[in-house]
């Protein structure tokens, strides 16, 4: 299947020397829901900024739904919707101006079912009329989608799509992301909550001064970069660590009830069977014991760490 | 071509100025009208005839540039700066749009809107100044031509200035000065020698030159001079404005 971008040897490299991307190469298929993971000045704007054609690229080369940006630049963006981290808005215009606008600067003709569904789907018909600047931030970032989505893209850029939303907002924008893939449209994101790319995302990005160093489907990157902790509340506290644990991944709690046990998802089976069995075989007694996963965010701090 | 996009950014500027009549239509009819009440009607009956033209009528043409020249400037700079300043210019970069068809949305409604202010003002006038056009097509040409250039040249401004000072000191400083030394009151040959010499080097000397034959049939200039001169000021700002899109300046990093 041919991707929906494709990213192919990417550089950029910005007027003053800084290299913000290096040798990027990704591929994003159709209907995905790809999360854009990296630190502050990691290079995730400036990654999409190339490819909705706000940046120059360097060198490399970037298609979009086929069409290369450069060379047929106008394809390649009729294709792509972008909604900023910014919520850069005009502040005098109504909704609908506004909303219409977009629709006509992408080459669309005017189609005001579509405008009407796009602000209905998005809670803001009622608001149609207002100016942008009478509109709360929420709501303005909600203009923001709707101009994104005015002329049908089939791919969709959310840049930090929450920042500084509140927690119903965001639970709103996830149900439309949702909404917009079963209706095939490819969406990247970019986030700093990590628990958005948790819930959402089919496969994850992790961006690190301006290299990419994981793409991975996201259940796979829990399951092979996740850790489990496994928690064993002793009946009698403990001093230290006993002698035939020592080579284990094991703590001792500060008030000696509790043993941590730390092992990678992979080494369940044979790790916590021959922990069990070894507490069993020196007399350890244990009356509880608990199991936690690790979040997508501890993996991301430990890669972007590492 | 992208009609509809050329299409939503010329309706985009001609709603701004639906929504600011008073300070884009308003408040320059009324500053150019009272240069007509004070220079065409009070002293204007006191002084002598130029080129046996009454001297509140001579100065129409000039005075019609003044605004022409200030207005197309500050219409399209502002037109073009101020997504710059609100950031909403990443929406014009990511969009199909080529810049041919970004300029002409812009530019196109910074010059309709100085054409329609420069008809008004000339309506205006006639409340004021009794005035002929002798050769309107000509007339036509110069409003609209000059309108397009200097809407193009401060499309470039906007472009280049980084906050709202220098969006004014290109016209306040530059072009101003430069329209009350180009003939507007008076005709150059008045000037002694050296002046005259001096005053070929203003580019305004051959629009106004131009825009009062195209009224009464004199000019300092001969108009094919002065139709040049535009020409070639107008061929000046596209090819900046080409180089400007080609290189990213002030817009793509």
């Amino acid at each position: 299947m041919q991707p929906d971008i494709s990213v192919k040897h990417l550089n950029k490299v910005y007027a003053d020397g800084f290299q913000a991307l290096k040798d990027i190469n990704l591929d994003i298929t159709p209907g995905e829901i790809f999360a854009l993971l990296g630190p502050n000045g990691a290079g995730k704007t400036t990654l999409i900024s190339i490819i909705c054609g706000i940046v120059n690229l360097s060198s490399g080369e970037v298609k979009a739904a086929g069409h290369d940006i450069v060379r047929d630049y106008r394809k390649a963006r009729e294709s792509i919707g972008l909604v900023p981290q910014e919520l850069n808005t005009d502040s005098f215009e109504t909704v609908w101006d506004a909303v219409s606008f977009s629709r006509g600067l992408f080459g669309k003709a005017p189609k005001p079912s579509h405008i009407k569904k796009v602000l209905k789907d998005l809670s803001l018909w009622d608001k149609r009329d207002n100016r942008i600047m009478s509109l709360s931030g929420g709501m303005k970032r909600r203009v923001m989608i709707a101009k994104a989505l005015s002329h049908e893209p089939r791919i969709l850029f959310l840049d930090e799509p929450t920042a500084g939303v509140d927690v119903e907002l965001r639970r709103d924008m996830w149900e439309m992301v949702r909404h917009l893939r079963e209706d095939g449209v490819t969406i990247i994101l970019t986030t700093h909550y990590i628990e958005e790319a948790e819930e959402m995302a089919d496969r994850i990005g992790v961006i690190r001064q301006g290299e990419i160093i994981l793409v991975e489907d996201k259940d796979r990157l829990m399951s092979k970069l996740g850790k489990k902790e496994l928690r064993l509340q002793l009946h009698s506290p403990l001093e230290k660590v006993p002698g035939e644990l020592v080579l284990e991944p094991i703590e001792l709690s500060d008030d000696g009830y509790e043993l941590i046990y730390t092992f990678d998802s992979q080494q369940e089976q044979a790790g916590v069977a021959r922990l069990l069995r070894t507490l069993g075989d020196i007399g350890i007694d244990y009356r509880d014991l608990k199991t936690r996963e690790s979040s997508l965010e501890e993996i991301f701090v430990g890669l972007v760490h590492e | 071509m992208n009609f509809f996009g050329i299409r939503a950014i010329y309706n985009f500027e001609m709603a701004r100025m639906r929504r600011t009549l008073m300070q884009s239509v308003a408040s320059p009819v009324i500053s150019t009208s009272l240069y007509f009440v004070v220079f065409g009607s009070a002293i204007g009956s006191r002084m002598g005839a130029i080129d046996n033209i009454s001297y509140g009528a001579y100065i129409i043409p000039g005075l019609v540039m003044l605004s022409l020249l200030m207005q197309s400037i500050s219409n399209a700079s502002f037109g073009i700066y101020m997504p710059k300043f609100s950031g909403t210019i990443y929406e014009v970069l990511s969009a199909p749009v080529s810049y041919v068809e970004v300029v002409l949305g812009y530019v196109g409604a910074a010059a309709t809107k100085s054409v329609i202010l420069g008809l008004i003002i000339l309506a205006t006038a006639k409340l004021f100044v009794d005035y002929s056009v002798l050769h309107p097509f000509w007339m036509f040409f110069f409003l609209v031509v000059t309108s397009i250039t200097f809407s193009l040249f401060g499309f470039i401004i906007g472009i280049w200035a980084d906050g709202f000072e220098k969006l004014q000191i290109i016209p306040m400083m530059i072009v101003t000065p430069l329209v009350f030394l180009g003939g507007t009151f008076y005709s150059i040959d008045m000037l002694p020698e050296i002046w005259q010499t001096i005053s070929l080097f203003n580019p305004v000397v051959y629009l106004i030159s131009g825009f009062r034959w195209a009224f009464y049939g004199v000019s300092d200039i001969h108009v094919g001079i002065s139709a040049g001169m535009i020409l070639l000021f107008l061929t000046a700002c596209m090819a900046t404005i080409w180089w400007i899109f080609k290189t990213g300046y002030r817009l793509r990093s």
